[in-house]
């Protein structure tokens, strides 16, 4: 049977509505969230600069999906780790990965990108990586694979994390967390948010630079 | 008003879980999919031509690797035009043996075999793990991890999951650096429990497999393969180059299983409009044409996608029998929790725990949930005499025995001042005495001193950087005086010579005689065959130390 994707997607979203499974819980935070503009220059370049970290972001970051599984806004995600880059004294770019939604390659991609071997790859339900370019891609530095379990400040400590790796210095992982209820509560949600990122795949685009403001 | 009722079960632990309805389109459905391909084969001199309704010309790679080498042509045409309802009733006819349902199973194709499995009830499908699981005795298998990998609590949970009857355990960690220290700790930790233990630190593929060549791990088990191209593209793997990995443990002498499971392809965002079931009978055809002895199946971590469909459970069921039709080693998960319910995750584990499975869980957390690094079991070390109670409600053998306080003190005390005086052998960081003591009575991380992480990853880079193996923890154990400890991991070390624990569902027993499918296989056709408790055995499950004597009132 022919069925056009779009469709399905809507037919798939209103089961899920239905089941209460997409109402995320709003973040308990107080502050008032930024909106954030990301516009794509062109190809991105291969980085010279040794005091910077490159974001790897993913195919529907940002664009058709722009919060994280618990509801965190994108522009907090990428504001905080921003943050935490330049809190440490480095300076950050943010690319957009076409090629693939696996947070592993595009960590990794994010990091050979980088003048410092450093990167950060971040899906659009919130799952984080931090890479360095000499690593096997399915390894890591860092693996944040409980999506559910990161909050701003997380986000904030991450890229924190990531400017002290590309500084060489010695780094205390963020704290690790784990939540046994976390894949019987999310773990349907997270599979339909990775079909919606992965359907956003272009595979023969290159990795596009991208400016951020917030307002 | 609001019916008082219904108010209380919106409130329980079942209403807390994610289900999702049917969605056959995109595979979100677990098997039955009127999208799945009709069961055929086609061979013209030698060659499959056609498989489940697709021409050569037409294959992907799984395709190509699975009519290459997954099936065994001999039979093939005459057990493709057996009917799969009377396949299905062969598999539970105990007047069938085991060998003759092999004879046509093995030849038979994926969609043929998921055909089969789908005629089955679940009582049916567990009839057929029964007869057809491969070792004649059923085991189990341990995680032990925390959320600070740290390694004292390693080497002292090791023991105890050891010595509690866990004849495998496995480790993995938060953070991936410290995967060498979680490796040595389970090794040194579960030979203090219990020799013969097998260990495995189940990271990325490469890491993993250098840790095996270097003598800190005893088996693997973390080698992931999939039911559709673009998942094994993503991983930038195929089947072959799945199959080269597996090569390079058994090059050493190293037991390894593949991990594939139900739900994985879907929630990859790749699951091309078939049914869960059928892709992974795709997946444990590509572990057979691999070579690969067995495998770790029964959805593993995707567990909540089939959960969360109708039917899931069976579907996971049906394809642990699966992979007993292709006669693997069947390691049948049971592990990643997949519900709040304890109910619910109570009946989801009868359905192998009963039938007996080669590895039953895969693994059962030997430490509170909270420290599962595997994001959660569906059983945990809270859950001991639970299990140990189940096992002598039913009198079956889910592996676990009986313990005291102070054994189990006594082992973890051992297996933390072990490691203790191994790290401090080889120059690694230091392990304290109050570290040893805290492990040595910990329920679990929240219960110990906090350790220097970033010392412990500069330690465990120079631990690799200098290329120490399994012979230098044999040395330092010896020169520290655990003689016993050293001897132990010194046999598992000459074990991979003899190779003989590469056979078919190969454990150790304590004197480190190979207990297999290929020495003791399942020889079950009815009642009072298979596997029989020994009255030893018996004894020991009926003696939980709760139950008060009749005597002595």
């Amino acid at each position: 049977m022919a069925i056009d994707a779009k469709e399905l997607r809507n037919i798939i979203e209103s089961v899920l509505n239905e089941n209460h499974l997409l109402d995320p819980e709003p973040p308990v935070t107080d502050h008032e969230s930024p909106v954030m503009e990301l516009r794509e220059t062109g190809v991105a370049d291969q980085g010279k600069s040794p005091d910077e970290v490159v974001i790897g972001i993913a195919p529907a970051f940002g664009s058709a999906q722009t919060k994280t599984i618990i509801g965190i806004p994108h522009s907090d995600v990428l504001k905080e780790m921003i943050a935490g880059i330049e809190e440490e004294g480095l300076k950050c770019r943010i690319v957009k990965n076409y090629r693939t939604s696996d947070v592993g390659f595009i960590a990794h991609d994010a990091a050979k990108l980088s003048g410092s071997g450093v990167g950060v790859g971040i899906q659009s339900k919130g799952t984080t990586v931090i890479h360095q370019k000499d690593l096997e891609p399915l390894t890591n530095l860092e693996l944040f694979p409980q999506a559910p379990l990161i909050d701003i400040e997380t986000y904030r400590a991450i890229g924190r994390n990531a400017a002290k790796y590309a500084k060489g210095e010695a780094t205390e992982p963020v704290a690790v967390r784990n939540d046994q209820m976390a894949r019987p509560k999310y773990q349907a949600i997270a599979a339909l948010l990775h079909i919606k990122e992965t359907q956003h795949i272009d595979a023969p685009k290159k990795m596009q630079a991208l400016t951020v403001s917030f307002r | 008003m609001r019916s008082k009722r219904f108010e209380v079960l919106e409130n329980r632990p079942i209403n807390q879980d994610g289900f999702v309805k049917e969605w056959p389109e995109v595979g979100l459905i677990s098997m039955e999919n009127p999208g799945d391909p009709k069961p055929g084969i086609k061979i013209e001199n030698g060659v499959v031509t056609e498989l489940d309704g697709k021409k050569r010309a037409d294959f992907d790679m799984i395709d190509t690797f699975i009519a290459d080498y997954a099936i065994n042509l001999d039979n093939a045409e005459e057990a493709m035009r057996l009917d799969s309802l009377e396949m299905a009733r062969r598999i539970v006819d105990i007047n069938v043996a085991r060998k003759d349902v092999l004879k046509m199973t093995l030849s038979m194709t994926p969609a043929k075999l998921t055909d089969v499995v789908s005629q089955m009830s679940v009582l049916e499908i567990m009839m057929g793990m029964t007869k057809m699981r491969s070792r004649l005795r059923p085991s189990n298998q341990a995680h032990a991890t925390n959320l600070r990998d740290n390694p004292v609590l390693l080497a002292a949970d090791s023991a105890e999951a050891a010595s509690r009857g866990f004849d495998e355990i496995e480790t993995t960690v938060g953070v991936a650096r410290y995967a060498p220290f979680n490796a040595i700790s389970i090794l040194v930790g579960s030979q203090v429990g219990r020799r013969g233990a097998l260990t495995q630190c189940a990271v990325e593929e490469a890491t993993e497999l250098l840790m095996g060549m270097r003598g800190l791990t005893s088996y693997a088990e973390t080698v992931s393969v999939y039911g559709t191209e673009p998942v094994f593209i993503d991983g930038d793997d195929t089947p072959w180059s799945k199959a080269f990995l597996a090569s390079g443990y058994a090059s050493r002498g190293l037991k390894m299983r593949f991990t594939s499971g139900t739900g994985s392809e879907v929630q990859m965002g790749y699951a091309e409009g078939k049914s869960m079931l059928y892709l992974e009978a795709r997946c444990l055809f590509i572990t057979k044409g691999a070579g690969v002895q067995g495998t770790q199946n029964g959805s593993i971590s995707c567990i909540g996608v089939p959960a969360g469909v109708p039917s899931g459970i069976r579907a996971v069921a049906a394809e642990n029998l699966i992979s007993m039709l292709l006669d693997l080693e069947s390691t049948t998960g049971s592990d990643q929790s997949f519900t709040h319910s304890d109910l619910r995750r109570v009946a989801r584990t009868l359905m192998q725990f009963v039938p007996g499975t080669d590895f039953i869980c895969s693994g059962y957390s030997s430490v509170p949930n909270y420290d599962n690094m595997f994001a959660g079991s569906n059983w945990d070390s809270d859950d001991f005499d639970d299990w140990l109670v189940l096992q002598r409600d039913l009198k079956l053998e889910g592996g676990l025995r009986p313990v005291t306080e102070e054994e189990i003190v006594a082992v973890r005390n051992k297996a933390a001042r072990a490691i203790q005086a191994v790290f401090k052998e080889l120059g690694l960081t230091e392990i304290t005495d109050e570290e040893v003591e805290a492990a040595t009575y910990a329920h679990g991380s929240k219960d110990m001193p906090l350790r220097n992480v970033i010392e412990d990853l500069k330690s465990v880079e120079d631990f690799m950087k200098r290329g120490v193996t399994g012979a230098d923890i044999v040395k330092a154990l010896s020169a520290t005086g655990f003689t016993d400890v050293a001897e132990s991991i010194f046999t598992l070390l000459k074990s991979r010579m003899a190779g003989d624990y590469l056979h078919t569902a190969a454990i150790f027993d304590k004197d480190f005689h190979v207990v297999s499918a290929v020495n003791t296989p399942n020889n079950y056709t009815g009642p009072k065959t298979g596997y029989q408790m020994s009255d030893e055995r018996w004894n020991q499950i009926k003696d939980i130390p709760r139950a008060v004597r009749p005597e002595d009132f």
